[in-house]
């Protein structure tokens, strides 16, 4: 068992955008390496474009699921609105990692309310880690769209300090055997994911 | 041979393991979040037979009578299904079991996805039964197979409660091997099963008999039991509170109830002796707090003086109830956000958008339900404007109308098809007998979409993809006596529109069937649609729809390709021709 501390996380995106589907993996693979995991999911409104967040906390021993406001040591947002309305969870010592992809939401679109500006400028004013991704920029997810959730989940991967082999047999436990190649490129190209210098 | 394995697993898929490994035969249910899987996750298992009931009532009578033959047997529903399925529980308390009947009740604080957040396990006292409250998806599995047991010995259904962070939450879970019960067969005995007022007084003392031997059992149950040090203070938990108490104040003392009512109440009064206060956590109601005060005279107990009794608790609520600044019963600030918010939404495509288009032109009155539908609420549509239970909306219209006969002429009730089925068709019997002539549109999309898709008696497929006879719902509406039966296309406004307005001043009762397949059930998409700038004068019509596929583009409505499915709706509303096929670009082959 690698020695990682207490690792709590936060998932935030648009339901439809594979949150679900990544919280599952991360747990696998901490489960992987033994530790004890816990996980928390809001559906229910997932397929109809709702915000989605999953919870994820990983220790020797996790008792509440949920992560307590102010103190996840990570943030994976794969929307950008999605990242502000969550960051309020981060630790002030925490890291996001951020998909620059923008969706609308419905007060957007018709007009009632608009998309918020800067929202880079904003992430960095509370955390002085911050990832911005483009990832349908990105190689893999250029040939399939559906996988920038795992390509981001690679370059968030590379933060937590679990080894490599964990997190592939954990998408291989968590996918079905004709995702798996896809998936694996597209996290592979994420673990090795060099970020922009700031 | 041990096969004990660990897996993460949901709550929701621990108690349908838990199921399985105590030799549930038969599992019945009706969809709601956040109950939903664990029937879905029971049907996956050999030797089992598990089905939707068409509702909560029927889900628990059929578990009756599954129990009646000697199977070992689980329900579920989410709370507001212990609602509709109250009246057999309340008499199942009084004929007992056969074999052993677990409830699980689904509670939702904060609902996430609930009409309402009522605090279930008051049914637990109300039916006088056993009720557990496992704290993670371990001790959901060890509860579902210790409850059946409990239902056997004392001859009780027994309630087992979870909520949304129970049911939701995925934890490393210990499985073992399942184990085959020998089924008895039923028993003909009236004088326990026949609840005639003679036969059910004499059942009467024995529920109450029941009772003190539950409470005893309570007292050696390990599901309850004490931890932590400390003199000053003694927490009392149940259910989740137990682990955000665990983390916000390790170490203290805490007795933690798995088993909590009837309560045991020697320990109680054992564990209040060993500390000078003691603080009752749980979320909601003060359920435990008030019997647990009346039992303690002249020790100091606190609870909802120091957390809310509104929504859930969380680490940092206990960390401020307890930190000695006073309550914080009023909650969590709630979010003072400048963020839009991202509500869900009715899918681009989804047919009930076209309804509610065509309602909010016409200004009509709109008892509502429960369902994907009730997003015709929202702005922009905002055209449907009661919700209160699944099934009300038809009797809510019937009600207008004999307060105000002449409501009929500008009054539609919706309700969806899954919702028709578990408790529509009464309320339409109503509506023909109390001489109404209020329109009914039946929102027919081919399953219950809200919950996750799963069929219902209309489309005939069964949990297993079996296929029995659907229930054809035209012919349903004419046998209960309307006449005026038709079926539309929702996605044809103009047709839709005339249909409605001709059926409102019909004189007599009329059900509108809209009938066209979700969405999202894989139906292959028509091309996007387009708009021609050049065309489109940016009146906003379009955006009326609500299409997440829709958005206003600089001084033009704007389509989004990737969203689009071609649904057509929009190119019909649009009053300048703006709005098309796409047009092939070169070189594109499809
Ligand atoms: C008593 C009760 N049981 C279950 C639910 C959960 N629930 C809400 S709506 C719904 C059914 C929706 O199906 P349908 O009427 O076909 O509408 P659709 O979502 O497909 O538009 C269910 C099961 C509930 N709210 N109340």
């Amino acid at each position: 068992m690698t020695a990682i501390k207490k690792t709590d996380l936060l998932i935030a995106g648009v339901g439809g955008q594979g949150t679900l589907l990544t919280g599952k993996i991360i747990a696998a693979a901490a489960q992987e390496e033994g530790y004890d995991v816990k996980t928390s999911e809001t559906h229910g409104m997932a397929q109809r474009g709702g915000s989605v967040v999953i919870h994820v906390r990983i220790a020797d021993r996790v008792c509440a699921p949920l992560v307590p406001k102010g103190e996840a040591d990570f943030l994976l947002a794969f929307e950008k609105l999605e990242a502000l309305r969550f960051l309020p969870w981060l630790s002030p010592e925490g890291m996001v990692v951020v998909n620059c992809q923008e969706i609308k939401p419905l007060p957007v679109l018709i007009g009632v309310s608009t998309y918020p500006e800067g929202v880079a400028g904003r992430l960095r004013a509370r955390s002085r880690r911050v990832i911005p991704v483009d990832a349908a920029q990105m190689e893999p997810v250029r040939r399939h769209p559906r996988t920038a959730n795992v390509l981001l989940l690679g370059i968030l991967a590379r933060q937590l300090g679990l080894p490599q082999e964990s997190w592939r047999r954990a998408i291989s436990r968590s996918l079905p055997p004709h995702h798996h190649r896809i998936n694996q490129e597209a996290f592979d190209a994420g673990w090795s994911f060099q970020p922009a210098r700031q | 041979m041990t096969s004990s394995t660990t897996k993460l697993m949901s709550g929701n898929e621990a108690i349908a393991r838990g199921a399985y490994e105590a030799g549930v035969i038969v599992g019945t249910a009706y969809p709601g979040t956040p109950s939903t899987e664990i029937l879905e996750q029971l049907s996956r298992f050999p030797g089992l037979r598990a089905h939707w009931a068409p509702n909560e009532k029927v889900a628990l009578e059929v578990g009756i009578g599954a129990s009646l033959a000697g199977a070992r047997v689980l329900v579920a529903m989410k709370h507001v299904g212990v609602n509709v399925a109250a009246d057999p529980l309340m008499t199942l308390s009084y004929t007992g079991v056969g074999g052993g009947l677990l409830l699980v009740s689904a509670d939702d604080p904060g609902m996430h996805s609930s009409q309402n957040e009522q605090d279930n396990r008051h049914y637990a006292r109300l039916a006088k039964i056993p009720l557990l409250e496992p704290s993670d998806s371990q001790e959901a599995r060890d509860f579902v197979i210790a409850g059946l047991e409990l239902s056997e010995r004392f001859d009780t259904p027994v309630l087992l409660r979870t909520t949304t962070r129970i049911s939701h939450s995925r934890s490393l879970v210990k499985t073992g091997v399942r184990n085959e019960i020998d089924r008895k067969g039923f028993q003909k005995d009236p004088a326990k099963y026949v609840m005639i007022p003679g036969y059910a007084r004499r059942r009467r003392p024995l529920v109450e008999k029941r009772l003190a031997g539950l409470r005893r059992e309570a007292e050696r149950s390990p599901l309850n039991r004490t931890e932590g040090e400390g003199t000053a203070r003694g927490f009392i938990c149940s259910g989740i509170t137990y682990q955000y108490v665990k983390e916000a104040l390790p170490g203290e003392r805490i007795l933690k109830l798995g088993f909590s009512y009837p309560l045991p109440e020697k320990m109680i009064r054992d564990f209040a002796a060993t500390v000078k206060e003691i603080i009752v956590v749980e979320e909601l109601d003060p359920f435990l707090e008030e019997q647990i005060r009346a039992l303690l005279p002249g020790v100091p107990v606190t609870g909802k003086q120091l957390f809310p009794a509104i929504g859930e608790l969380s680490v940092n609520l206990i960390r401020r109830g307890t930190a000695g600044e006073g309550s914080v019963a009023s909650g969590d600030p709630p979010e003072t956000t400048e963020l839009p918010a991202r509500p869900p939404l009715l899918c681009p495509g989804c047919p009930h958008r076209g309804v509610f288009y065509v309602l909010r032109k016409l200004k009509l009155t709109v008892p509502g339900d429960i369902g994907c539908y009730t997003l015709g609420a929202l702005p922009p549509l905002k055209a449907l404007h009661t919700c209160i239970c699944m099934g009300s909306g038809i009797g809510i219209a019937v009600g207008m109308e004999r307060a105000d006969p002449a409501a009929a002429a500008s009054t539609v009730a919706v309700i969806g098809d899954s919702t028709f089925f578990h408790s529509g068709i009464t309320p339409l019997v109503d509506l023909v007998y109390s001489g109404s002539r209020t329109t009914v549109l039946i929102l027919d999309n081919r399953t219950t979409a809200m919950t996750g898709h799963q069929d219902h008696p209309g489309t005939g497929v069964t949990l297993q993809g079996a296929t029995r006879p659907p229930i054809d719902i035209e012919a349903l509406c004419r046998a209960v006596g309307v006449r005026r039966v038709f079926t539309a296309d929702p996605l044809q406004l103009r047709e839709l529109e005339s249909l409605i307005k001709k059926e409102l001043t019909a004189g007599e009762p009329s059900v509108i069937i809209a009938q066209r397949p979700c969405v999202l059930l894989g139906r292959t998409p028509s091309a996007p649609l387009r708009i021609d700038a050049q065309k489109c004068r940016d009146c906003g019509l379009c955006l009326a729809l609500g299409c997440p596929a829709l958005s206003r583009f600089g001084d033009c409505a704007s389509i989004d390709p990737l969203l689009c499915n071609g649904c057509g709706l929009c190119s019909q509303v649009c009053r300048h021709g703006a709005i098309g096929a796409t047009i092939p670009e070169e070189g594109d082959s499809n």
